[in-house]
């Protein structure tokens, strides 16, 4: 089961975005990456945002990263909400990527667990038959009795 | 874009000389009315405010997801002219002070001779900005994860101020109450009648942490008008002219959408209304500094967005508004007095044009909340969209 009701928009890719969730579907992380200044940046566009450049690539990165900011929703605001809420909601900054944040959400946390700067992992999330959205979990560490914690 | 407005030619400069507007109601409450003819009925009042005939007016100007098109209001009003028609490009009301500066552009060059600036906006015939609304640019990287709202969207910036400032719901809780308190005295108010206190705005149901009901605008029906000429035909009509003193628009840089995007702004502008261009732009203009600022209507669809603005604005230093705001400076009879007619919260959500209208009324001295002796009023646009514009008015 996904975090959120598969009743909600799709991603609908565009020419500018395809490879983006192509790679979602080979639960890939894949961001735009400027060959000229090696600028990361999001969402894709066609050219650098940091230097104008039109020589671009992508790069695969590992998704780990932290919670930018963070709101909880407890107002169903799409009637596919009506049972989901609250949900949160999160910007993550991604490890190793410029300052390229991705709008997400927490996995498997309680509302309070939810702070900024608190570290996260990838965690593939599919809302369709193949079809992947790049989520995330809070990062566990082992304690010193070799227990997971937060 | 900025109006130079000191290096106007006398005569040429642009002032406001009508005002209008439909009765706010809230969302449905104008069942057999339709939005244009709200709008005809706003665009008439303003026009006899004015003195004018509304088939006199031969320039128009609006901005982001107004429906009805200048030619067609054009032909409703029978006007002979159209000599300018212009909107401003984004949403989130980034473009309403913009949409005054485009008339006063275009009746201080010579284009227009009469311009209206207005807006109309039924969110009980159309869709409601409460919920959810495809977003052709970006939306598949917000609405998958359920960000959907402007609500959820201004409550990711703001959570980073309170994070950063200490900003709290107390902070809130103080903008809430204040300018439902200016209501109160505001008969055309939505909220008139209705005060609010602490107990009720912690007891509202929570809408995005840390938005409660009462952080969050009104969804209303109506429409209004602004009427704007320059200074030597205003004499000649022999109607009080509010000069407009300066007006601006302007973005910083890798701002795209803003909150409404994905949130890719720089971390430094992150917890910001990116007012900062503006507002340099605006004292720049006219001379002024935030220190002369007399009176404030601020942008207020949902309450934090006025810390972050009245730190844009210069109003108070950065990181300064939670401990400026909580001392009651916004209150009728505090520092710095803002959105004396409910604002956006309170009064209706006209996306910021009703804002304007009650700057205008702050300079002519028939306020319902009068600021005694206000010399010049600061009026802001925008919350959660990309660029962002003001103006600041003065006194007939």
């Amino acid at each position: 089961m996904s975090y959120l009701p598969r009743e909600l928009p799709h991603p609908e890719p565009s020419p500018e975005d395809v490879f983006y969730w192509d790679n979602c579907r080979d639960r890939k992380l894949v961001i735009r990456h400027c060959n000229s200044c090696h600028t990361f940046f999001h969402p894709p566009m066609p050219s650098c945002t940091a230097c104008g450049s039109v020589d671009l690539g992508w790069r695969q990165v590992s998704g780990s990263g932290t919670i930018f900011s963070y709101t909880i929703a407890h107002h169903p605001v799409h009637p596919a909400l009506k049972t989901s809420t609250p949900y949160n909601i999160v910007v993550v900054m991604l490890d190793g990527a410029s300052d390229v944040r991705l709008v997400s959400n927490i996995i498997g946390a309680q509302p309070e667990q939810i702070r900024i700067g608190a570290p996260v992992e990838l965690c593939w999330d599919e809302i369709d038959k193949g079809m992947f959205l790049p989520r995330f979990v809070l990062k566990t560490t082992m304690d010193a009795a070799g227990r997971e914690t937060l | 874009m900025t109006f130079p407005y000191s290096r106007t030619k006398s005569g040429q400069q642009p002032c406001i000389i009508g005002i209008g507007e439909s009765e706010y109601k809230r969302r449905g409450g104008h069942k057999d009315t339709s939005e244009l003819t709200l709008l005809l009925q706003a665009i008439r009042t303003a026009a006899n405010d004015a003195g004018i005939d509304a088939r006199q007016l031969d320039g128009y100007a609006s901005f982001g997801y107004e429906r009805h098109e200048p030619v067609l209001v054009q032909t409703a009003l029978a006007a002979e002219e159209l000599n300018f028609s212009n909107i401003v490009w984004g949403g989130a009301g980034g473009g309403c002070c913009a949409s005054v500066m485009l008339a006063a552009l275009a009746v201080s060059s010579g284009m227009s001779q009469y311009a209206v600036a207005y807006r109309s906006l039924c969110q009980g015939q159309y869709e409601r900005y409460g919920q959810f609304r495809p977003r052709p640019m970006y939306g598949q990287y917000l609405a998958p994860f359920g960000l959907m709202a402007p609500a959820q969207m201004t409550a990711l910036t703001f959570r980073r101020h309170m994070e950063r400032y200490g900003t709290s719901s107390d902070t809130l809780a103080e903008i809430a109450i204040t300018i439902r308190q200016n209501a109160q005295k505001n008969p055309r108010a939505v909220m008139y009648g209705k005060p609010l206190d602490r107990e009720q705005y912690f007891d509202a149901r929570m809408i995005a942490d840390p938005f409660r009901l009462y952080d969050c605008c009104l969804e209303t029906d109506g429409a209004c008008a602004i009427i704007i000429t320059t200074m030597e035909k205003a004499e000649k009509l022999g109607k009080p002219a509010i000069p407009i003193l300066a007006s601006a628009q302007a973005s910083g840089p890798r701002w795209s959408l803003g909150p409404m995007g994905t949130h890719n702004m720089p971390v430094d502008d992150y917890s910001t209304v990116n007012s900062r261009h503006v507002a340099k732009a605006l004292y720049e203009q006219s001379g002024l500094t935030p220190a002369d600022i007399d009176v404030a209507q601020i942008y207020d669809a949902f309450t934090g967005l006025i810390p972050m603005a009245i730190e844009d604005y210069g109003l108070c230093g950065r990181g300064e508004s939670p401990r400026f705001i909580e001392s009651g400076a916004l209150r009728f009879d505090g520092k710095m007095p803002i959105n004396t007619a409910g604002g956006l919260l309170s009064e209706a959500y006209l996306h910021g044009l009703n804002l304007v209208i009650e700057g205008v009324r702050q300079m002519r001295g028939t306020s319902t909340n009068q600021i005694e002796s206000a010399k010049t009023c600061l009026v802001t646009s925008g919350g959660g969209g990309g660029h962002k514009s003001a103006l600041i008015l003065g006194r007939g």
